[in-house]
Formats: C-alpha cells, sequence, structure tokens
C-alpha cells in the first residue's frame, strides 16, 4: 500500500470508531440503600430495605418507549432437593426428585411496570432477573422439570421467600425512582446482592449493584460459632444446661411442696 | 414475642415453645416417655428444619426427664437397678442401630421405613395396651375397686442369671431386660426417639414390673440415650440449636414435674389407658398422612438431607 492510502486507511478507521456509540451510556443510574448491613439479633423480626435513585443524563430524555426500573435483590444461593410425592401400594411416598444446583434462599424483584412489558426474553436470559431465570436446575431422568422449578417457586413465594412486586417501584419524571423490600424474619446469612437495571423498550440500559452484608450478631453469632467451631464443648454444654434446669426445676418443685 | 434461632435459622414465637414444651413434659413425667414422638412432628409443623428438630428434640428430652427422675426418685418410685440392665443392653442397641440406618440410607426411602415402622409399632403397641387395660379397668370394676396385683408367669421367669430387683418387686433373670434394652436402643436409633413408648410397655408386659415403677425406670433409662444422641447431633451434622432447646426445656422441665405429680396419683389402670390412647392417636394421625393424599405434591428440602 501506498502512505497516502495508509493515512487514509488509518483516519478512516479513526473516524469510524469514534462514531460507534456506547463508549459512554447515555443514561446512567446512581443508587443508594438505607442499610448496607443488616444484623440479626435475637429478637430479629425481619427487615425493610428502602431502595432509591437516579438517572443521570446528559443529554434529554430519548422520545419514544417509557423509561422502566427494575430492582432485585437476591440472598445467598443453596442447592436444594425438590421432591414430588406419588401413590404407591396405597401409601402417598416420595418417587421423583431434582437436584437444584443453585436456588436463591431469598429473591425479590420489583419493577415500575408488568415484567413481561418491561424486560425483553433475552435481556431476561442475559442478565437472569425473573425468578425462574434465577433458578439453576439440573433434571436427571425426569421428563417434567418445569413441574419441579415451578413447585419450588410456588412454595418459597408462599413462605414470602420469593417475591414479584410489579408496579412497586415508583418513577417520578423518568429520573427519580424508589421502592421498599421486606425481608422476612427467616433469613440466611450472607451476602445480599442488590441490582437495579434501567430498561427501554425491554432492553437493559444501565445496570448497578450493591451488596447488603446479613450477619448474626451477639448472641447468636456466639453460639453458631460454638456449634460449627468446638461442637463437643457445644453439646455437654447443651447437655449440662439441660441436666442443671431439670435440677433447679426439681428443686423448686421441693421448696414449693413445703 | 418472636425469637430467631441461630442454628435453625428461622424466627419463631417464645411462648409457643414454652407451651410445647410444658405439654411434651407434663407426658414426660405422667407416662415416662421422652416425648420425642410428638415432639419432632409438632417441631417441623411450626417450621423447624428436621435435623434441627431432631437433634435438639433430643436435647429437651434429656432436661424433662431427668426432671422427672427426680421427681420419682424422691418418691421412690425409681428402679436404679434394673434401669442400668436396660441402659447397658439400650447403649449396644443404639450403637447397632446406627448401623442398621446407615445401611437403610445405602438403599435409599429411609424417610418412608421410618414413618411405616412408627406406625406399625406404635398401632401394635398402642391397641393391645389399649385392651389390656380396659380389662385391667372392668375387673377393678366388677371386684370393687380392689385391683389383682398382675404377674406373669411362664418362660420368662424360667431364664437362667436372676437377679434381685428390690424396688420392682422382682426376681427376674437378667436376660429379659437386657434384650428389652437392646431392641428398644436399636428402634431409638433407627427412629431417633427416646423409646419411651416401647419401653414402658415392655417392661409392664414382659417383664411384669409394676406400672408405678415403670415410669420412673424408664426415664432414668432415656436420659442417657438421648444424652448420647444429642452429643452424636451436635459433633456430626451441627444441629443442636442450643436457644430452641432452652425455650423447650424451660416449659419441660416445670411439665415433668408436674406431670409426675399427676401421675402417682393416678390408678395404674388409667394411666395405661391413656398412654395407649395416646400412642394411638399419634399413630393414626401418622397413618393418615400415608394414605390421604397431601395438599401440596412437592416438598422442598436442602440438599442431602432427609425430606
Amino acid at each position: 500500500m501506498t502512505a497516502h492510502l495508509r493515512h487514509f486507511a488509518a483516519a478512516f478507521l479513526a473516524a469510524m470508531l469514534l462514531a460507534i456509540p456506547g463508549a459512554a451510556p447515555a443514561e446512567r443510574v446512581v443508587a443508594g440503600l438505607s442499610r448496607d448491613a443488616i444484623s440479626i439479633t435475637t429478637n430479629f423480626e425481619g427487615s425493610e430495605i428502602l431502595i432509591f435513585g437516579a438517572v443521570s443524563r446528559t443529554a434529554p430524555p430519548p422520545d419514544g418507549a417509557p423509561l422502566h426500573v427494575i430492582v432485585t435483590v437476591e440472598g445467598p444461593a443453596r442447592p436444594v432437593t425438590v421432591r414430588r410425592k406419588d401413590r404407591r401400594f396405597g401409601i402417598w411416598v416420595n418417587t421423583d426428585g431434582i437436584e437444584v444446583d443453585a436456588a436463591p434462599t431469598f429473591y425479590a424483584v420489583a419493577t415500575t411496570g408488568p415484567l413481561l412489558d418491561v424486560l425483553s426474553q433475552t435481556e431476561d436470559l442475559r442478565h437472569r432477573i425473573s425468578i425462574p431465570r434465577a433458578i439453576r436446575a439440573v433434571g436427571t431422568g425426569v421428563e417434567d422439570l418445569p413441574n419441579f422449578t415451578e413447585a419450588l417457586i410456588r412454595i418459597r413465594t408462599d413462605g414470602g421467600f420469593y417475591q414479584l412486586n410489579e408496579g412497586a417501584v415508583d418513577l417520578r419524571d423518568q429520573t427519580l425512582f424508589d421502592t421498599s423490600v421486606r425481608l422476612p424474619a427467616n433469613l440466611v446469612e450472607g451476602d445480599y446482592r442488590t441490582r437495579i437495571f434501567l430498561t427501554r423498550d425491554g432492553a437493559v440500559v444501565d445496570a448497578f449493584s450493591a451488596d447488603i452484608a446479613v450477619r448474626k450478631v451477639g448472641l447468636e453469632r456466639f453460639l453458631f460459632n460454638l456449634a460449627n467451631g468446638q461442637p463437643l464443648v457445644y453439646g455437654l454444654l447443651s447437655l449440662a444446661i439441660a441436666i442443671a434446669a431439670g435440677w433447679i426445676a426439681s428443686a423448686v418443685f421441693r421448696y414449693i411442696r413445703t | 414475642m418472636n425469637i430467631y434461632l441461630p442454628i435453625a435459622e428461622v424466627s419463631v414465637n417464645a411462648f409457643l415453645l414454652l407451651g410445647l414444651g410444658g405439654l411434651v413434659g407434663i407426658l414426660s413425667g405422667m407416662f415416662g416417655v421422652g416425648g420425642g414422638f410428638l415432639m419432632t412432628p409438632l417441631l417441623f409443623f411450626i417450621g423447624i428444619p428436621p435435623a434441627v428438630a431432631v437433634a435438639t428434640g433430643a436435647n429437651q428430652i434429656v432436661a424433662s426427664s431427668f426432671s422427672g427422675v427426680l421427681a420419682h426418685l424422691k418418691r421412690k418410685t425409681v428402679d436404679l437397678k434394673m434401669g442400668t440392665v436396660l441402659l447397658v443392653g439400650g447403649l449396644v442397641g443404639a450403637a447397632a442401630g446406627v448401623q442398621v440406618f446407615a445401611a437403610l440410607t445405602a438403599i435409599g426411602q429411609v424417610d418412608l421405613l421410618v414413618r411405616l415402622c412408627y406406625v406399625v409399632f406404635l398401632g401394635i403397641i398402642g391397641a393391645l395396651m389399649f385392651v389390656e387395660s380396659l380389662r385391667a379397668i372392668r375387673r377393678a370394676r366388677a371386684s370393687g375397686g380392689v385391683v389383682a396385683p398382675r404377674r406373669s408367669r411362664g418362660w420368662v421367669h424360667a431364664l437362667p442369671f436372676k437377679m434381685r430387683f428390690r424396688t420392682s418387686g422382682l426376681y427376674i433373670s437378667v436376660i429379659p431386660p437386657l434384650l428389652v434394652g437392646l431392641f428398644v436402643g436399636v428402634l431409638a436409633a433407627i427412629m431417633g426417639v427416646g423409646g419411651g413408648f416401647v419401653m414402658v410397655p415392655a417392661m409392664i408386659y414382659l417383664l411384669g414390673m409394676p406400672t408405678k415403677v415403670v415410669v420412673g425406670t424408664s426415664l432414668f433409662q432415656i436420659i442417657f440415650v438421648a444424652g448420647f444422641a444429642t452429643i452424636m447431633h451436635a459433633t456430626t451434622t451441627h444441629t443442636v440449636d442450643m436457644v430452641l432447646a432452652i425455650l423447650l426445656l424451660l416449659g419441660g422441665v416445670i411439665g415433668a414435674q408436674i406431670g409426675a405429680g399427676i401421675g402417682v396419683k393416678m390408678k395404674a389402670e388409667q394411666l395405661r389407658v391413656l398412654l395407649a390412647l395416646l400412642v394411638l392417636a399419634v399413630c393414626g394421625r401418622l397413618a393418615l398422612d400415608l394414605l390421604l393424599m397431601p395438599g401440596e405434591l412437592y416438598s422442598v428440602s436442602d440438599a442431602g438431607t432427609a425430606p
């Protein structure tokens, strides 16, 4: 190639690179949480987290499809077994079962509108936003795997561990948003990941994530550590308490009777 | 007032647990049963995970049994010698039973086998005891309130190695108590209970011990079996929840004292009839669970544990 052609090619390439959009998103989400740590004390009865934020823009909002916000809070994932009963020889027994590699112990999704309108299937698959996508199941030999995952979602939703709250996110002026998520009392320790997605036309425009540390504290922490770290001491301590309680009750009743 | 349990990782009403412990404690003091066969299903019902329920139940049983034994010791209704013989058989049986349980787990469907065992044993024992005690009550009424002492005859009393058991007023061979203890120990390891509901009828009918002494002696043996189980669970699966145990046993030790007081005031046959009804009721409930279509066909449990 001649020098002139090389210079022209370089300039042309540079111009093309600068013209490619997406180097910096036009709309960015800036968010905060009312608390970034939850301490599980003895009288813990659940907790409410306020998630709020704003959309930062360099240009006025584009015309066309409105902006939507999706907020998810995900607890630590644990493997679970889902079993189904069937009737054999007159009694109901567990027959089939599936092993789920990782199902979140808690999962809440809050949106500004119906999830089907707000998010497209491909974006859902990519970011694993809706509840069924958050569960990773490997079926072994059962034909109706979807029934099992459906049952898992149903059972956990009834218990308040999985929540789908459509319309629970307030979006003002396509700029400010807030929502509140209720965490139940039966929480598993770990880091709870909060994700916020801005979507337009079903596609994700920007995403933000932050972690909430959920930990047992005080007496709860001490007992948990003792039970797992020094189990023999813990076991003997439990027995000692049991025997002492029996002795004291006996002494008290003897005193009452005389 | 709700309390968060550190090992179970659930939050439950503290007063509910106190009441539950108290109720099972009363039954324990009255009948000489550990209460595990009642406590464990009730704990499942209020949302405690099965592994934690079984392990912590064993802990609570130690407390209420100890309280009950002290109450009976004061009234001199514990046969320590007999209790020790039963215990020796029981520990050997429990060790063997753990092996059997491991073998059953390898086959799978352990939960079903355990449930069937419960239904079969509770059913047979409950029915036999009910029939016998009704007959005894009728006989007592017919003879104007005078109860002829029960004396079992025949082969049990013809065996060698006899020992004198003063508190029970018996002079029998050590072989039957050892075998009874062994059998109960095996069942305890497989079904996760103290074994009282098998031990008490066995002592009454097979060994011919007076009902008054049976309750205290059974509680004595249960303390050790349940204590052994607690240590085993704490060191292997780490599923004993001390907060849950303390709440249950606060109610349990008080209940056991009350129950022991009620039990010694009642007539022996009445006590047997009530225990028979209780055993039949639990058996019926378990059988219904197996026979009726459950509301929710699917169940979710932590991977690798029993449903």
